[in-house]
C-alpha cells in the first residue's frame, strides 16, 4: 500500500481528518525546507504538500506568488527541490510527501527523468498544476508505472461529467478546490463546498482534500467535518513571511498546532 | 493544393498548443470552445462581423507599392498591407471586434484583457465601449510607466487599467494576472487575449479574427501587382499579425512566409525577445510552444525596443509552421528596426510602428539581391504615433 493510502487508512481508523500544509521550498531558505518539513509533522500534519518554485505561478495569489520568487531569487531548482525531498525521506519514511508545480520546469527536466527522480527521493504524489488530465496522459503513466499518485484538482465549476471522470481516474487523493479564484483568495462558501465534496464523493474512491483559502481555525474545522483533508497554504506561508528567522520554525509549528486542535475537536 | 485544417480537436498544431490551464479554468474554456465553434459556422454571426470591420474598423485596408523605398533598394518590389490604417490604429482591433461579439452573445457583460504596449488594451477599451461592457486591462506596471500615452486613452475610452507588480512588471506578469481575474470571475468575465497565444481555442481564434488581412491580400495583390506575392513578411511577438496574413497563404505553396522576431541587442547578447529563434519548447500560458527559459525551465526576462514584440513565448502554430518548414523565422536587431522605421517616414511619408519595422527591416535586407519583378508584401500591422518617445529617446531627435 502507498505511503498516502497508508496514511488516509489510519486516519480513518482514528477518526480523524488530514492536515495537509503547503510551502514553497526555497522559502524562506533551501536550507530551511527539511527542518520546516520536520516541524510541521511534529505539529500534526499527516502529508506535505511542496511546492516547486515557478516564474509564472498563475492559479497563485500574491502570498505564493511572492513565496515562489524568494526562491528563485536564491536559484532554487527542481534538482533541489528533490534532493530535499530525499534527504527528508532518510528522517522520515512515513509521511507522505506531493510535489506541486507547474508543468515548464518538469518539461525542461524531462517527464521521464523526473519520475525516475522522484520515485528515487520518496516523492508519493505529483500535482502539476496546468496538466488538467488531457494533458497529463505521459506523466501519468510514467508516475504511475513507479507506483507514484498523480492528484487531480476538481473546482466549483467543474461539470458533471468532469468530476465523473477525474473521480473514476484519481489516484492518491483528489485536491478540490473550495473556491472560483487563486490560492489564498478569502471567500469560502462552506454550504456550497460541503454540497460539492459530497457529489465528488459520489464518483471516486479516492479521499477528497480541500484547500484554497483556509485561513483560520474555525474553517478548517467546519471543512474537516465534510472532507478527508485540509490543505493550508498561503496561511502557512503568510505567517513564513511574518517571523523573524529565530522564531520561524516555532511559529510554524504553533500555527499548525493550532489548526489541529481545531480539526480534532 | 494541400488542404491545412490546424489545430485538431483538442487545440494541437502537431505537438504545439493544447490546454494546459488549471482545473478551475476548464469549464469555461470548453465553453468558449463550444459557443466559438457554433459562432464560426453561422453565418450570421460571420455577416456582423464583417459588417463591423468594414463600418466600424475601415476594411479593407490598402496594398501600397512603396515605390519609392523599393528605388532606393535597387532590387524587389515592396509592398505595403496597410493595418495601420485601421480604426485604432493596427490590426489588434480585428480580433477585439471577434471576441468582443462572442462575448456579447454569450451574455458575459465584462471584458478583460492582458497588455505590453497599450495597443492591444486600447484596441479591448475600444470594442468594450463600442458593445457596452465593462473592461478592465493588466499591464505590467513598468510598461504603465512607459506608455503613459496609451494607459491615459484607454481611461478616456471607460476601461480600468490594473497595473501588475509581479514578476518582471511586463506582458507576461499581466497575462498571469489576466488569468487570475478570469478564475476568479469566470462567471460574467470574458477574457479577450491579444495573440494566438494562450489554451485552445484562443489561438486558433485569434487568428481566424485576423485571417482578414490575408484573405484581403489574396484579391488585392493579383488587382494591383498582377499576382501574389513572391515573399510575405510579418513581425512575430506572439504572432497575432503575422498569423493573420500567413493563414490564407499557407497552402499556396509558392509563396514564401517569413516571420520576424525582435532581436533586441543581438541574438548573441542574450538580449532580446525571439522565441523561434533562440528559445527551447516548454509550456506557458496555457499552451505548449517554443519560449525563452533558462536550463531549469523558468521563463526568462527579454528585451526589444518594440514593446509589443517583448514577450518569451510565441503562438503554438508559429512554432508548427517552423518546425514543418512552411515558415520561416528570422531576428531583426533594435538598430536595424530603427534604420527601417527613419527610412519608411523619410521615403514614404508612413510612420510605422516599431513591431512592424522589424518586418520592415528584413524586407529592406532581402530586396537589394533579388529581381525587380519580384514582390515582398510587408504586414504593415500599426503605426509608429505610440512609438514617438522611444525613438526620440534612441535617435536624439528632441
Amino acid at each position: 500500500m502507498s505511503r498516502i493510502a497508508a496514511t488516509f487508512q489510519r486516519l480513518t481508523q482514528t477518526h480523524r481528518k488530514a492536515l495537509i500544509p503547503f510551502f514553497t521550498v526555497g522559502d524562506p531558505s533551501l536550507t530551511q525546507a527539511v527542518p520546516l518539513m520536520q516541524a510541521l509533522v511534529r505539529a500534526g500534519a499527516d502529508l506535505l504538500e511542496l511546492g516547486i518554485p515557478f516564474s509564472d505561478p498563475m492559479a497563485d495569489g500574491p502570498t505564493i506568488q511572492r513565496a515562489s520568487e524568494r526562491a528563485l531569487k536564491q536559484g532554487v531548482t527542481l534538482h533541489q527541490v528533490l534532493a530535499v525531498v530525499e534527504q527528508f525521506r532518510a528522517l522520515d519514511s512515513t509521511t507522505p510527501v506531493i510535489l506541486m508545480g507547474y508543468a515548464n520546469p518538469i518539461e525542461r527536466m524531462g517527464l521521464e527523468r523526473f519520475a525516475q527522480e522522484c520515485a528515487q527521493s520518496g516523492v508519493d504524489g505529483v500535482l502539476v498544476v496546468d496538466y488538467p488530465p488531457r494533458e497529463a496522459r505521459s506523466l501519468g503513466s510514467l508516475l504511475q508505472a513507479r507506483a507514484i499518485d498523480s492528484i487531480y484538482l476538481l473546482s466549483p465549476t467543474s461539470t458533471a461529467e468532469r468530476v465523473a471522470e477525474i473521480g473514476a481516474m484519481a489516484t492518491g487523493y483528489i485536491y478540490y478546490v473550495s473556491l472560483r479564484g487563486v490560492t489564498g483568495a478569502a471567500h469560502i462558501d462552506l454550504e456550497d463546498v460541503a454540497r460539492q465534496v459530497e457529489r465528488v464523493r459520489a464518483y471516486t474512491q479516492v479521499p477528497v482534500g480541500v484547500g484554497f483559502g483556509i485561513r483560520d481555525g474555525a474553517t478548517a474545522k467546519a471543512l474537516a467535518r465534510v472532507a478527508d483533508g485540509i490543505v493550508i497554504g498561503s496561511r502557512l506561508v503568510e505567517e513564513m513571511e511574518a517571523s523573524p528567522p529565530a522564531e520561524l520554525i516555532q511559529r510554524v509549528e504553533t500555527l499548525i498546532a493550532d489548526f489541529r486542535r481545531s480539526m480534532d475537536h | 493544393m494541400k488542404i491545412y485544417d490546424m489545430p485538431d480537436q483538442e487545440g494541437y498544431f502537431g505537438s504545439y498548443g493544447g490546454t494546459f490551464v488549471s482545473e478551475t479554468l476548464i469549464a469555461a474554456i470548453d465553453e468558449l470552445k463550444t459557443q466559438y465553434l457554433h459562432y464560426r459556422a453561422d453565418p450570421s454571426f460571420q455577416a456582423e462581423f464583417s459588417y463591423e470591420l468594414k463600418h466600424y474598423v475601415g476594411r479593407p485596408s490598402p496594398i501600397y507599392h512603396a515605390r519609392r523605398l523599393s528605388q532606393h533598394l535597387a532590387g524587389a518590389q515592396i509592398y505595403l498591407k496597410r493595418e495601420d490604417l485601421n480604426h485604432t490604429g493596427a490590426h489588434k482591433i480585428n480580433n477585439t471586434v471577434g471576441q468582443a461579439m462572442l462575448a456579447q452573445r454569450m451574455g458575459k457583460k465584462r471584458v478583460i484583457a492582458e497588455t505590453g504596449a497599450g495597443q492591444h488594451g486600447v484596441a479591448t477599451a475600444t470594442v468594450a465601449a463600442r458593445y457596452g461592457m465593462e473592461c478592465v486591462v493588466y499591464m505590467g506596471s513598468e510598461d504603465v510607466r512607459r506608455q503613459a500615452q496609451n494607459v491615459y486613452r484607454m481611461k478616456l475610452l471607460g476601461a480600468q487599467v490594473v497595473p501588475v507588480e509581479s514578476g518582471s512588471k511586463t506582458l507576461k506578469d499581466a497575462l498571469n494576472e489576466a488569468m487570475r481575474d478570469w478564475v476568479t470571475h469566470v462567471h460574467d468575465t470574458f477574457y479577450i487575449i491579444g495573440t494566438v497565444a494562450g489554451p485552445h481555442p484562443y489561438p486558433m481564434m485569434v487568428r481566424d479574427f485576423n485571417a482578414v488581412v490575408g484573405q484581403e491580400c489574396l484579391t488585392q495583390m493579383p488587382d494591383l501587382a498582377g499576382r501574389q506575392p513572391d515573399v510575405v513578411l510579418a513581425c512575430v511577438g506572439g504572432g497575432s499579425n503575422a498569423m493573420g496574413i500567413f493563414y490564407p497563404y499557407i497552402p499556396h505553396q509558392s509563396v514564401r512566409l517569413m516571420g520576424v522576431e525582435a532581436g533586441g541587442s543581438g541574438l548573441a547578447s542574450g538580449h532580446h525577445a525571439a522565441s523561434l529563434s533562440a528559445g527551447r519548447p516548454g509550456v506557458l500560458h496555457g499552451n505548449r510552444t517554443y519560449l525563452l527559459q533558462d536550463d531549469n525551465g523558468q521563463i526568462i526576462e527579454t528585451h526589444s525596443i518594440s514593446a509589443g514584440l517583448d514577450y518569451p513565448g510565441v503562438g503554438p502554430e508559429h512554432a508548427w509552421l517552423k518546425d514543418s518548414g512552411r515558415a520561416e523565422y528570422v531576428a531583426i536587431d533594435d538598430r536595424e528596426a530603427l534604420e527601417a522605421f527613419h527610412a519608411l517616414c523619410r521615403l514614404e511619408g508612413i510612420i510605422p510602428a516599431l513591431e512592424s519595422s522589424h518586418a520592415l527591416a528584413q524586407a529592406m535586407k532581402m530586396a537589394p539581391s533579388m529581381a525587380p519583378e519580384q514582390i515582398l508584401l510587408v504586414n504593415l500591422s500599426g503605426r509608429g504615433d505610440k512609438d514617438m518617445a522611444t525613438v526620440a529617446e534612441k535617435s536624439g531627435l528632441i
